[in-house]
């Protein structure tokens, strides 16, 4: 029993982790914008289907550049939505930029739809195929990848945002925009910078996880969801939170998967998000506000 | 009667389109769905266009409603009119329950909670195969029978699903003239001010979320007998978000907004048909386009261009005070 | 015995008291104002008085009946009505539905019996529409009547948000800051409007900075200065009490008629 919880709570962790990453991109969009990015996930199909394009066939580029690559195009998509479809429509109302990313999530499955059809592609592990041994429990190299490369862009992201210039920039932004643009901050790029970084920790996600996961032109809109639940479940101001958030359904997801049944995990996830929303509705690590009259 | 001049005409229009285009697939194949879902648009819109509660889970009441007639006719052999009854009621009640705790959110966790209510709902009646079938559906569902007139061609259910349109737009705009269309379209302005006029808020949104749930399960049960077949597919999440978007496309907080978001969201993907591969991206592209330059919907759009093209030079009789969020929409 | 009486009133919001210990009674048909420096707790005594906030401590009894515990709109039924700070108008309606909705009591048909639009429907419609039009016309707003509420100047909101709240025919009127943000011709229109309103019986509690306006239409006055009560009387004796003048830095009291 014990073995098997472990081996649970390992494949909850790095799933976990995917989530915690599309969840961190999440936080930062909204944090900067107000915007809930409901192409999040597109981001994370795309990163996985550009890396796994630009490395194929006998003319393909490393696996390193070719994920260099993939970020690069993901940080322009990301740029691009922020340009054209989001800053054109600043002051719309909730429900209006809901619709707008989610158009845009549709526009951008169907660019990849159009690109590399219906199949399912796979990266190359990274290093090895050959599952490591924890006590009875297994778990893939890649599994590590994963949760080590998502561990190093929390930090990152963190360090980012607490230590940079650029970084406190873009949080100066999120608190109050004019008085960000009085101190001279320019928003516009500011936010730009912030769709750019959000698109990139949703690659970086996609490309890790392309060889366990395989990837497809419509797996961004189940990982998108859950992004949005992570950060929900954390706190949607806080961006640590939703890295937690997205452990903990993992976890949850994981966890219910092994031991209750497999085809409801996803509606347990969701079930424990709408209980969290009813009894603790700015999330686990959140503040609760007070309504000003 | 000014109030209700739009309810003939569109009455007329749905009413005239068989004898102007006979036995064509467009007016009793795609027009019956289309029909359908300007149903659902209409119910959904009392709750968020002119509620204000947004709902990316509304796909799940009809749903409820479709498969509880499903159910009830292929595997118990209950007559189709009861059935209609017992998912309505099924719902209402599933409504009623998950009303007031998810009502007292708002805006984002509002969108969430919803959106996870669809997705639990529909996880649920894929993985209850022994009830619902399952992926694979349930078919075989009997078709309705009205006094003896069986509705058994696409023109009888024209006839069936036009009228029940046109019956849930006379309720709606009912509803929106009155106290508490008003009390519903106060919320959305204010909250606090609502509740200062005396509006029991939660009870009122719990209304609304319930009456609107009521009248998505009834069109689902209708769906369901029509069809002759229901599967999970047709209750997603995608659906619960073209709910919306035939909503906001047309302009919320208009009746006739939603029915037309709904007749345009139908006939889209008939017609993009002819772009094959580019038909998904076409789409996207649209619905962004569509909602960054004509933010307020298409059918304000049209009406305030109307406007400008009739009555060129008068000129408001006072100052604006306050930017209105429509400004940009003229882009 | 007062129309209101409030008693030992609290309110602290994270370790921050608000309001404390404020005690005061409102007797019937006058006009009492409540002023104080800025951040002295007005607004947040608005919202305990109209239910938005729950105090910590104390009570607040409204013809003897408590209003503690209740929610604002239950606080409405018991004829209490108010005016917001910053507007609270509902911008996506008209200026008639507007008033209309300040009906909301004095109607009672439901949603279901709307849907159908029973017979009574079409009768309180016209009931309603009387109401709202004539509360209008007692606010000077005829001449606005069939706008649209988001396209109207500032001042005329405002006294579309008072023929709302007196479209609910309350016993007690709470205006917060009325005259704020109007201009010299608005605020004397504003001043007439509040003494008619009190002259038709309805017991008006005023929060307001200009105190020229305050002095010319009060009966009493309560100072409140962080959260406390400072002094009450009438509005003689409050500008002659040294604390007031002290705590509106040196007596600058400033008039404005």
């Amino acid at each position: 029993m014990f073995d098997q919880i472990l081996q649970f709570l390992l494949t909850g962790i790095t799933v976990g982790s995917t989530y915690a990453l599309v969840g961190l991109g999440f936080a930062i969009i909204y944090n900067a914008s107000d915007v809930v990015n409901f192409s999040q996930g597109e981001f994370v199909m795309i990163g996985g289907m550009s890396a796994v394009a630009l490395s194929a066939g006998d003319t393909g580029l490393p696996l390193w550049a070719a994920a260099i690559g993939a970020v690069l195009i993901t940080m322009l998509v990301g740029m691009a939505l922020q340009r054209f479809a989001i800053a054109p429509a600043r002051g719309a109302s909730v429900v209006t930029t809901i619709i707008i990313t989610i158009g845009a999530s549709i526009f951008l499955r169907g660019v990849a739809l159009l690109v590399w059809g219906k199949d399912l592609f796979a990266l190359p592990h990274f290093s090895g195929e050959e599952p490591i041994q924890i006590g009875n429990a297994t778990i893939l190299p890649q599994s590590l990848w994963v949760m080590g490369g998502a561990a190093a862009l929390v930090m990152g992201a963190q360090y980012f945002f607490n230590h940079t210039t650029l970084g406190k920039a873009i949080l100066a932004c999120s608190c109050n925009k004019t008085a960000a643009h009085l101190v001279g901050i320019n928003v516009g790029i500011m936010l730009l910078v912030a769709y750019g970084m959000s698109a990139a920790l949703g690659a970086m996600a996609g490309i890790l996880v392309a060889p366990i996961t395989f990837s497809s032109y419509d797996t961004g809109v189940m990982l998108g969801l859950k992004g949005f639940s992570a950060a929900i479940l954390g706190g949607m101001g806080n961006p640590m939170g939703a890295v937690a958030g997205g452990l903990l359904l993992g976890l949850i997801e994981s966890l219910s998967a092994g031991l209750i049944s497999s085809g409801y995990k996803d509606a347990i996830g969701f079930i424990i998000l709408l209980l969290v929303l009813f009894f603790r509705p700015s999330g686990l690590f959140g503040k609760a506000s007070v309504d000003r009259v | 009667m000014k109030r209700l001049s739009g309810f003939y005409l569109l009455a007329i229009a749905v009413a005239a389109l068989p004898f102007i285009f006979p036995d064509n697939y467009f007016v009793t194949v795609v027009g019956v769905s289309a029909g359908l879902h300007a149903i659902l648009a209409v119910s959904l819109n009392l709750l968020m266009g002119y509620a204000g509660q947004i709902s990316l889970g509304h796909a799940a009441f009809f749903g409820m409603g479709a498969y509880t007639s499903a159910i009830l006719t292929t595997r118990y052999g209950w007559n189709p009119w009861p059935t209609i009854l017992v998912g309505a009621a099924f719902t209402g009640v599933v409504a009623y329950l998950v009303a007031r705790p998810i009502l007292k959110l708002k805006g984002h966790y509002l969108a969430m909670a919803t959106l996870g209510l669809g997705i639990i709902v529909h996880i649920v009646i894929v993985q209850m195969g022994w009830l619902t079938g399952g992926p694979d559906g349930l078919g075989s569902i009997p078709s309705l029978s009205i006094f003896g007139w069986e509705v058994d061609s696409d023109e009888r259910w024209y006839i069936v699903i036009g009228t029940l349109l046109m019956l849930v737009v006379w309720l709606a705009l009912n509803i929106i003239d009155s106290r508490s269309g008003r009390a519903l379209r106060g919320l959305h302005g204010s909250e606090v001010a609502a509740e200062m006029m005396g509006i029991d808020t939660a009870a009122t949104k719990t209304g609304v979320f319930v009456l609107a749930a009521l009248i998505a399960s009834v069109a689902g049960s209708i769906f369901a007998h029509q069809q002759a077949f229901v599967s999970p597919d047709s209750f997603s999440f995608f659906f619960s978000i073209e709910l919306v978007t035939m909503v906001v496309l047309g302009g919320m907080a208009s009746t006739y907004g939603a029915v037309l978001g709904a007749i345009i969201l139908t006939f889209l993907p008939e017609l993009l048909v002819v772009f094959e591969d580019y038909e998904v991206m076409i789409f996207g592209g649209i619905l962004m386009g569509m909602m960054i330059f004509l933010p307020q919907g298409l059918f304000i759009g049209l009406q305030e261009l109307l406007r400008k093209l009739t009555r060129p030079k008068k000129t408001p009789a006072t100052p604006v005070a306050e930017k209105k969020e429509s400004s940009h929409g003229a882009a | 015995m007062a129309l209101l009486d409030v008693k030992d009133l609290t309110i602290s919001f994270g370790g921050v008291t608000a309001i404390a210990d404020l005690h005061f009674e409102v007797p019937e048909s006058q006009v009492y104002a409540v002023i104080g420096p800025n951040g002295a707790g007005k607004t947040t005594l608005f919202n305990m008085l109209s239910g938005i906030y729950k105090p910590n401590e104390g009570s607040i009894r409204f013809q003897g009946k408590e209003i503690v515990g209740r929610r604002p709109h239950q606080v409405a039924k018991m004829g209490v009505s108010r005016t917001f700070q910053n507007l609270q108008m509902f911008f996506n309606m008209s200026v008639l539905d507007n008033v209309k909705v300040g009906c909301h009591l004095r109607t009672h048909s439901h949603l279901w019996s709307a849907a159908l639009r029973l017979p009574n429907i079409l009768k309180e419609e016209r009931q309603s529409q009387a109401w709202a039009r004539e509360a209008l016309i007692f606010c000077g707003l005829e001449a606005y009547i069939d706008q649209p509420a988001d396209a109207l100047p500032y001042g005329v909101l405002k006294r579309v948000e008072i023929a709302r709240a007196l479209a609910a025919q309350p016993k007690l009127l709470l205006m917060d800051e009325p005259a704020a943000g109007l201009n010299d011709t608005e605020t004397v229109e504003m001043r007439e409007l509040i003494r008619r309103i009190s002259k038709t019986g309805i017991s008006v509690l005023l929060v307001e900075h200009n105190m020229g306006l305050v002095m010319q239409v009060s009966d009493r006055i309560l100072v409140i200065d962080y959260g406390s009560r400072l002094a009450e009387g009438l509005p003689e004796e409050i500008q002659n009490n040294p604390k007031v003048i002290e705590a509106y830095l040196g007596g600058e009291v400033q008039y404005a008629v």
